[in-house]
């Protein structure tokens, strides 16, 4: 294993890019090969995924594990680093989960103008740049990988897409990149601010403390990552480029744009923006808090004025993103183990429901609400899958959307020390509001698609058929997820646990902070058994409930 | 009679010539004079093999650059006028490789146009040997011959194709443009000759670093700036570049993009670090408009453009403002100097890399389409996905994205400039930020082109590359992304200082 320690994060990260130049050698005509080749590099990548699994020491999952450090560019001291802890593995795992599906998905499927050469070539790309970011522990490092995931995703959408591609891909690629490019200054800034020393996550935020970096500067520092962040998750108001973006988007791009990118910005929060800077992250949690509910209100109001399914589910998107970043804001153990949860559970979810939102498209060529209904009657067993995932995304408990947005909104009742607690409160009264919204429009979605009698122009469509071998090859793993973490939430919340407690009280606790920050060790960041007792009682309540 | 008066003249006394410093010079002329020869004898039977000659001269003369950059040891020749340095080694080397690139990207596109191979190539080489010169001038005079000797057969390269109107154009324009530049330059020449007594950089450094400021210094430095400012097409003085890029063959338009703007930089560099270097009272304002104006100006004109060789040429405008920048805030200290200095040289040698791969891309796509026009590029993804490719590699790298090799390039501008903690730094740190946006939009505009779009007519047949080409397109993009991927390559050769008893 010891072979594995060393290589296997490096080998995970750049195996894909070795996939794409071995399919560069063989003619565009070779569909076979080129369909095996990318489905394998990804199964040997989802292999060391499972090898991590095992290999991972529990017990120290606070503790960055398999960690690798190398020179890069010595002359502003960034260094190739990488390594994974609680809080980034079951991300990481769902990355390594998602694409092969997206890949088995994809084997009959490839949307037009086909060429499944260079789209299998662009998802290998994105796999290692996913990957990467999930591993970085170098801002550089991660800056690079943040980047090289656009490209891809941009030509998926520009050349795969829908009828308004060229203005939904565009639209994307610069509002991603003003926010990254914001980023950056923030990154640059942070590191000269902080001596210059390092460019390291961990050794920022020490260099932050020991440096003195004035409170004003932290502000200005935190709202950049705030903006390039912001933009990728997205929070309201920088949302707009995410309903064209999904609904313009080929099957597999939507996908891979719910289950993993939108992650990358709610990670960076985690991973970064607070542990470097938990000063400013008290100083800005509020407002971000009222951009998270916003977001809640506003997405689940979007959805319900929406006549097109995938853009609905685009918008319920930056509902359930909402219910992520609102865990964050709170700024307590609680909030952001929810908030890593709901990202692993918004990700299952709502890739699957993309996944059934392309299957719709395919069979009944179009996606307009008003024209469907009775998917129930022509292709049962997808109606049951669709009414199965949106009872998953409207929380109910159970399943794995449940423990994303309860805890969640628990936690807001209860917010770190330092911030608001009236606010806070009003806030989780909005964000259970929304979960009755979400309840409201996805029941309203399974009864106009699902429900019904097939209307009359596709009554009996030949076309339409009930779920193929490769669909089920690409869903049943995602199902059976979205009830295995609902019923046994612990599976996640055991190993994120021990890394959100050490990321954040950590940083709090070396860091230079007024007392009134110190002061919510008692009831915040340093809860550990808070959460676990808590945990037990809600086992035990929903065991109750279903005995 | 005569023999009286030579009996009273001193006896002329060759200077002690460093041989081995001066090889890659000689080797180059060497082969530029074996060109002609081949040319004059063989006539057209030679033209099989000239292209091919032209590439080894170009490499034979790498090699003494190569063993005097192992060697280490500076050497200094004719009381201090010719310089072999770190930085004069690593301006050799990329000029010599440009130059390399050039002609394979010329092999195919001058014998199948039919042009006057044997000709072009002897330009092509002596154009390469003022280069090469240029980065060892440390003194007026070799500056000025060297960049007579670079202009003057970039002008006729310019007017090749002598037949079409616009490739007389962009040279008679280019050749006017480029004279009255070297005017102005020579009066402000001058100028310093007279107030400082020498032409030797490092004697004027001194004597303009501890003497007062006077208007006639500070024109004089105007005029020598303004006259260089010609030369890298910097805002305002960049009218020549758009017509002449579109106008010259193309291979020679890659020439003038990458090499001769390289060699202006090389000698604006020299002049301000080790002649003017204390008075960056004077031309920092002046680096400064002028590098924010050519940033700003060339990307707001290149959204407009529809022919991809004139949004190149207003693409290398703007890039001109980014390795100007640094020089903004050179005066600062001798630290931010020589960080500035590094900025500059990483700048144009990963400069070179990628725009020589867009140049090898045009011409490739040009090989179907006859046409630069970007409305022609639709649907290249369809028939040409390698040339598609590689052509995003180059793009996304001058845009600055990583993990293309252009965002280090951008990455050491923006930190020189930050490091300088100044307020000219600053500012100029953010233009240059926002216009690193302006110019995503049109190289991503042709990007969408080439992918998404479809091919007019819905012609598809592939293109056909000529292995010269593809051997141009795999050097580059191989070192656009070693570049990107591990810029301590880079990194490594742009340890240079100029700063020579400035203090630095």
């Amino acid at each position: 294993m010891e072979f594995l320690q060393e290589w296997g994060l490096t080998l995970a990260i750049f195996l894909p890019l070795v996939g794409v130049a071995v399919m560069m050698a063989f003619p565009k005509s070779d569909e076979a090969t080129h369909k095996v080749i990318a489905l394998a590099t990804s199964l040997v990548v989802a292999a060391i995924g499972v090898l991590l699994l095992f290999d991972f020491d529990f017990d120290r999952a606070d503790e960055m594990q398999w960690a690798v450090s190398h020179d890069w560019i010595d002359i502003i001291r960034t260094q190739y680093s990488i390594g994974i802890d609680g809080m980034s593995l079951p991300l990481l795992l769902l990355t390594m989960l998602i694409t092969p599906l997206v890949i088995i998905y994809s084997w009959n499927h490839f949307p037009e103008p086909h060429n499944p050469k260079a789209f299998l070539m662009l998802i290998l790309v994105l796999h290692a740049g996913m990957i990467g970011t999930f591993v970085a522990r170098d801002l550089v490092l991660f800056f690079v990988f943040f980047e090289v995931v656009l490209l891809p995703m941009f030509f998926m959408i520009a050349v795969w897409g829908g009828e308004d591609r060229r203005y939904a891909s565009l639209k994307f690629f610069l509002y991603t990149l003003f926010g990254s490019a914001l980023m950056l200054v923030s990154f640059l800034a942070l590191f000269f601010l902080a001596g210059g020393e390092t460019f390291s996550i961990t050794g920022l935020a020490d260099a932050v403390v020991e440096n003195g970096v004035s409170r004003n500067a932290q502000l200005w520092v935190f709202g950049g990552m705030l903006l390039g962040f912001g933009v990728k998750v997205p929070m309201f108001p920088f949302h707009t480029w995410l309903p064209d973006a999904h609904t313009q988007a080929p099957t597999q791009g939507s996908v891979i744009l719910a289950a993993v990118l939108l992650k990358l910005g709610t990670y960076g929060f985690v991973r970064i923006a607070i542990p470097i800077l938990p000063e400013a992250a008290v100083a800005w949690a509020p407002w971000i808090g009222l951009l998270a509910v916003i977001g809640i209100i506003y997405g689940a109001l979007g959805c319900l004025a929406q006549t097109d399914m995938k853009r609905l589910i685009a918008f319920s998107s930056v509902a359930h993103m909402g219910y992520v970043m609102l865990g964050i804001a709170t700024l307590t153990d609680w909030g952001i183990n929810a908030a890593v949860f709901g990202m692993v559970a918004h990700g299952l979810i709502t890739g699957m429901l993309f996944f059934v939102a392309g299957s719709v498209k395919e069979r009944y060529h179009t996606l307009e609400i008003k024209r469907l209904g009775g998917l129930l009657v022509q292709a049962p067993r997808m109606g049951w899958i669709l009414g199965f995932i949106s009872m998953a995304s409207l929380g109910l408990p159970g399943l794995a959307g449940f423990w994303g947005e309860f805890p969640a909104i628990l936690a807001a009742y209860n917010p770190a020390n330092g911030l608001p607690v009236g606010l806070f409160r009003v806030y989780m009264v909005i964000a259970a509001l929304g979960t009755v919204l979400a309840a409201g429009y996805l029941l309203w979605l399974l009864q106009r698609t699902a429900m019904g009698e097939p209307s009359e122009e596709f009554a009996n469509d030949p076309h339409i058929t009930d779920t193929n071998r490769e669909e089920w090859l690409a869903w049943s793993p995602l199902l059976v997820l979205i009830l295995v973490f609902g019923l046994v939430p612990g599976l996640i919340f055991n190993v994120t646990d021990d890394a959100v407690d050490a990321n954040l009280s950590d940083c709090l606790s070396a860091g230079d902070l007024d007392s009134s920050v110190k002061g919510s060790f008692d009831i915040g960041l340093c809860e550990r058994e808070g959460i676990d007792e808590a945990l037990a009682q809600l086992n035990v309540a929903i065991a109750g409930d279903e005995g | 009679m005569s023999a009286a008066v030579l009996a009273q003249v001193v006896p002329f006394e060759r200077p002690p010539i460093d041989w081995h410093a001066v090889a890659p010079e000689l080797i180059l002329l060497g082969f530029g004079a074996l060109l002609t020869l081949i040319d004059a004898v063989y006539l057209e039977r030679g033209r099989k093999f000239t292209s091919a000659l032209a590439g080894i001269g170009l490499l034979a003369a790498l090699v003494p650059v190569v063993t005097l950059a192992i060697d280490g040891n500076d050497r200094y020749m004719f009381n201090d006028a010719y310089v072999v340095d770190n930085f004069a080694l690593v301006m050799k080397a990329m000029f010599l490789l440009s130059g390399y690139v050039v002609v394979l990207l010329s092999t195919n596109y001058i014998s199948e146009g039919d042009y006057w191979e044997n000709e072009y190539y002897g330009m092509l080489i002596s154009s390469v040997l003022g280069m090469i010169v240029m980065a060892s001038a440390r003194d007026l005079i070799t500056i000025f011959v060297a960049l007579e000797l670079l202009s003057i057969p970039a002008y006729l390269m310019a007017t090749w194709r002598k037949r079409d109107l616009k490739s007389n154009e962009a040279g008679l324009k280019y050749y006017l443009m480029g004279v009255f530049a070297s005017a102005v330059m020579l009066y402000g020449m001058s100028l310093l000759y007279g107030v400082t007594g020498t032409t030797i950089l490092a004697d004027m450094g001194e004597v303009l670093n501890t003497g007062e400021s006077t208007s006639v210094v500070s024109l004089a430095i105007v005029f020598v700036i303004a006259g260089f400012a010609f030369k890298v097409s910097a805002v305002p003085f960049h009218t020549w570049a758009p017509d002449t890029y579109e106008g010259a063959p193309t291979p020679v338009t890659a020439f003038l993009a990458v090499a001769s703007k390289a060699a202006g930089f090389v000698a604006l560099v020299q002049l301000v670090f080790v002649g003017f270097w204390g008075r960056g009272d004077v031309y920092e304002p002046l680096m400064w408009v002028l590098a924010a104006a050519s940033m700003t100006v060339g990307n707001l004109v290149a959204l407009r453009q529809t022919n991809m060789v004139r949004m190149m040429a207003y693409s290398g405008i703007a890039s001109a403002g980014y390795i100007m920048a640094p020089l903004a805030v050179a005066g600062v200290s001798g630290d931010v100097a020589d960080e500035a200095l590094r900025a500059v040289v990483t700048y144009l040698v990963i400069y070179a890399a990628m725009n020589l791969g867009v140049f090898a891309v045009i011409l490739g796509i040009a090989r179907k389409t006859k046409s630069a026009e970007i409305s022609s590029y639709a649907g290249l993804f369809q028939y040409a996905p390698g040339l598609t490719v590689v052509m995003t590699v180059f793009l996304m790298a001058l845009a600055g994205i990583p993990p293309f090799g252009g965002w280090w390039a951008k990455f050491v501008v923006f930190r020189a400039l930050v490091n300088a903690d100044t307020t000219m730094g600053y500012s100029l740190a953010v233009i240059a930020a926002v216009n690193s946006v302006i110019a995503l939009y049109y190289y991503l505009s042709v990007l969408r082109t080439m992918w998404a779009d479809e091919a007019p007519d819905g012609d598809v047949t592939p293109i056909r590359i000529p292995a010269s080409l593809v051997g141009a397109l795999g050097l580059t993009a191989l070192a656009t992304m070693a570049f990107g991927v591990y810029p301590k390559l880079v990194d490594t050769v742009a340890d240079v200082s100029l700063l020579v008893g400035a203090g630095g």
